[in-house]
């Protein structure tokens, strides 16, 4: 893989926007279901490439935004025990929970360390067999494996001090409960495609066939956008309903089949409750009764947490695309990244968080193309 | 470089009785620190330094501290003891001074090998010569193991700005442009790579290095400097901030004329991290007239600290106090000012 020069990118860039602007004739609403989409859009300012007909709208996709409150509650409760390292990806450290956050949580001395591998988590439960390491599970199919490999070779080795608290959620689930809103606007999705280079393309096929509409698997560079965008507006303009795939140097037809079978074997899907949205029939996983002594929920005595977050939040209707950030009377103001109300605003990768970083509180005009060189 | 020729002492590793102002303490000093801190003010052993007075009239003090506390202590291209004096003697450059004389106080950890902190301390004496400076007065304190984490190294520095010199984060001018002396992010992720246990195919080495010497050939040029700063924590994206904010203009950054090395870029994209927010050790972004922008830049380039330099931006009357960027693709946004520490993204 050659890396471009930025000069290449943007003339490659102005390329992809050309030829979407020819080819579109009306207006079309196009959802990006993955997070890490929305903040390269927003971040690149892809939107505002776009002709004035293409409104994208942002979708779901932001696993740190959707675990819900209660389960950022029970990390806390867990990562409190004197015996506990709490180990967790980074951007989980600084959500909110009814009480502080975790980085607060290991200010005031509570053990909990950021990986980047859940595997590492292996590492250090052998390390210190003395502790119990409590491996923080969330995300979407594409994190799923590596936590159940995780889980797997715990049980394997025996290392009965390690367990995960699971919050795994699923993509087409959300895909379909947005659809079947009766105030739904999405005629076209990006396809997430870090979860497809999991778990293929098979389960999206059903989906485009029922609601008649392209699904376009796609990237997260910004010309992987573009292209996504490219073939997705071609085949809306033509009427084809199908699933095509922009990012065929990632993401095989069948995904990976080895990681599909490790999660067959560690989970198996289960009601789940996002944040922001509620509870979405058959939309995440749970580990298998065999591998009780390694899920945390079980491990750990939690009580009930119940929760509630404010009303004045409209992260549902963001999360569904019913709403743009821009639309809420709290944005900017009462809710901030400093002190979120609600889920879209919690990771940088929710709409309202990426809206607010990037200086969106305005909306942008769209551009004209070479009028800002730096020798302008 | 770190061989030493005096005896080692009875112990291998520092002892609570190094910091204890007695025997210990006094064979530390005269077997670790003296024989390569060999500056005459030092050697005097007084309680402080004793400093002729700048005699220029017109001319002011510079002053300025630092503390350093990095772990790992030693990665490609540096070690603590190095980045101890870069710190300080960049922090007086950029403020137009010519660095002089520097304090360093040392917190020790019970249990750190001698032999580190020897190490430790070559560097700096060879920092010291690269950057025309001398350690005139210093301290040592050694805490329990578990109270520090090897060494902590705090260095004070005081520089002398000639009469007539007067640059400051608050004369940035709506037309002037922003140059930057080479790629940035190189510190931040040559630490994080060793940190991670990341191996690209290539070593990235940490861009460490005083820069008295390149400060020194910029102001002797005589172009209308506005100011400088050494993007150190919070990276490029924080200086740039604190230009908007007290020279009260907007900055308009070119995201594809930023220099940043690919695998610096690649290590970034894989750390979940943005190389306008990591740490660099070695490099200044000045703010310079346009008209002397180019002749700035042309001697930049030639000086071995500058090679890598570029035109990044420049300073517009729209939006003051913000930083907006073209993206690489055409794209426009804002640049946000990083809110507490970036922690790397799940995916």
């Amino acid at each position: 893989m050659r890396r471009l020069e930025p000069s290449e990118s943007q003339r490659l860039a102005e390329h992809w926007a050309d030829r979407i602007a020819r080819i579109t004739t009306r207006p079309w609403k196009i959802m990006e279901v993955c997070g890490g989409q929305t903040q390269a859009i927003v971040k690149f300012g892809i939107d505002q490439l776009l002709p004035p007909e293409i409104e994208l709208l942002h979708g779901p996709g932001c696993p740190v935004c959707v675990t819900p409150l209660e389960m950022i509650d029970r990390a806390q409760a867990i990562a409190r025990s004197p015996d506990v390292i709490f180990c967790s990806f980074g951007d989980m450290l600084r959500v909110p929970g009814s009480d502080g956050d975790l980085l607060g949580l290991k200010a005031r001395g509570a053990d909990i360390r950021v990986l980047y591998s859940p595997l590492d988590a292996l590492t250090i439960a052998r390390q210190n067999p003395e502790r119990r390491v409590v491996f923080f599970a969330i995300g979407f199919e594409t994190t799923a494996p590596a936590n159940a490999m995780a889980i797997h070779q715990a049980r394997e080795r025996g290392l009965s001090n390690f367990s995960a608290l699971c919050s795994h959620v699923l993509a087409p689930p959300a895909m379909l409960a947005i659809l079947r809103d009766p105030e739904q606007r999405v005629q076209a999705f990006l396809g997430p495609g870090h979860v497809c280079s999991v778990m293929g393309l098979s389960e999206y096929e059903p989906i485009a066939a029922q609601f008649s509409m392209p699904i376009v698997v796609t990237g997260f560079e910004p010309l992987d956008l573009l292209e996504g965008l490219f073939l997705t507006v071609q085949h809306l303009e033509a009427g084809r309903s199908c699933v095509d795939n922009q990012y065929a140097r990632v993401v095989r037809a069948q995904g990976n089949t080895a990681s599909r079978a490790l999660l067959a074997r560690v989970f198996e899907v289960c009601d789940s409750k996002w944040r922001g949205i509620g509870v979405l029939p058959m939309s995440g996983l749970r580990l298998r009764d065999e591998y009780r002594a390694h899920d945390a929920l079980h491990v750990f005595e939690l009580g009930a947490v119940t929760t509630e977050e404010p009303a004045e939040c409209i992260s549902g209707s963001i999360l569904r695309g019913l709403k743009k950030p821009t639309d809420c009377p709290a944005f900017g103001k009462r809710c901030t990244p400093e002190s979120p109300l609600g889920a879209t605003m919690v990771s940088s990768e929710g709409a309202c968080a990426a809206y607010h970083a990037y200086g969106r509180a305005v909306p942008t005009a769209r551009l004209t193309r070479g009028t800002q060189g730096l020798q302008a | 470089m770190t061989s030493c020729p005096v005896p080692t002492g009875r112990y291998a590793h520092v002892v609570l009785g190094h910091g204890s102002g007695g025997r210990l303490s006094q064979e530390l000093l005269e077997q670790v620190f003296l024989p390569v801190f060999v500056g005459k003010t030092l050697a005097a052993l007084e309680d402080h330094a004793s400093l002729p007075s700048p005699a220029e009239r017109g001319a002011r003090l510079a002053f300025t501290t630092d503390s350093f506390v990095v772990n790992p202590l030693f990665f490609p291209g540096g070690d603590i003891g190095r980045l101890s004096i870069c710190g300080t003697v960049n922090d007086l450059c950029m403020g137009g001074a010519i660095a002089h004389s520097l304090s360093a106080a040392f917190v020790l950890e019970e249990g750190l090998p001698l032999e580190d902190l020897r190490r430790i301390v070559a560097s700096m004496a060879q920092t010291c010569r690269e950057a025309g400076v001398e350690i005139v007065t210093g301290d040592t304190k050694v805490v329990e193991r578990g109270k520090a984490d090897g060494v902590f190294i705090t260095t004070s520095g005081l520089g002398a700005v000639p009469a007539g010199r007067a640059l400051s984060i608050s004369n940035a001018r709506v037309g002037d442009a922003l140059l930057v002396s080479g790629p940035i992010g190189d510190h931040g992720i040559a630490i994080l790579s060793v940190r991670e246990g990341l191996d690209f195919e290539t070593t990235l080495v940490s861009d460490c290095a005083p820069l008295a010497s390149l400060t020194h050939a910029m102001l002797e040029l005589g172009a209308n400097i506005r100011c400088m700063r050494d993007p150190t924590r919070g990276g490029l994206s924080s200086v740039l901030h604190d230009i908007a904010r007290q020279s009260k203009v907007g900055i308009w950054l070119d995201e594809a004329s930023v220099p940043v090395r690919p695998e610096v870029r690649a290590a970034s994209e894989m750390l979940g991290l943005d190389p306008l927010y990591i740490a660099c050790e070695g490099r200044l972004v000045a703010v310079v007239a346009p008209e002397d922008a180019q002749r700035l830049l042309s001697a930049v380039r030639a000086h071995p600290l500058g090679q890598g330099a570029a035109i990044i931006g420049r300073v517009v009357a729209d939006h003051p106090g913000l930083v907006r960027m073209r993206s690489r693709i055409g794209g426009e946004r804002v640049v946000p000012l990083l809110s507490g520490e970036q922690l790397p993204r799940i995916c």
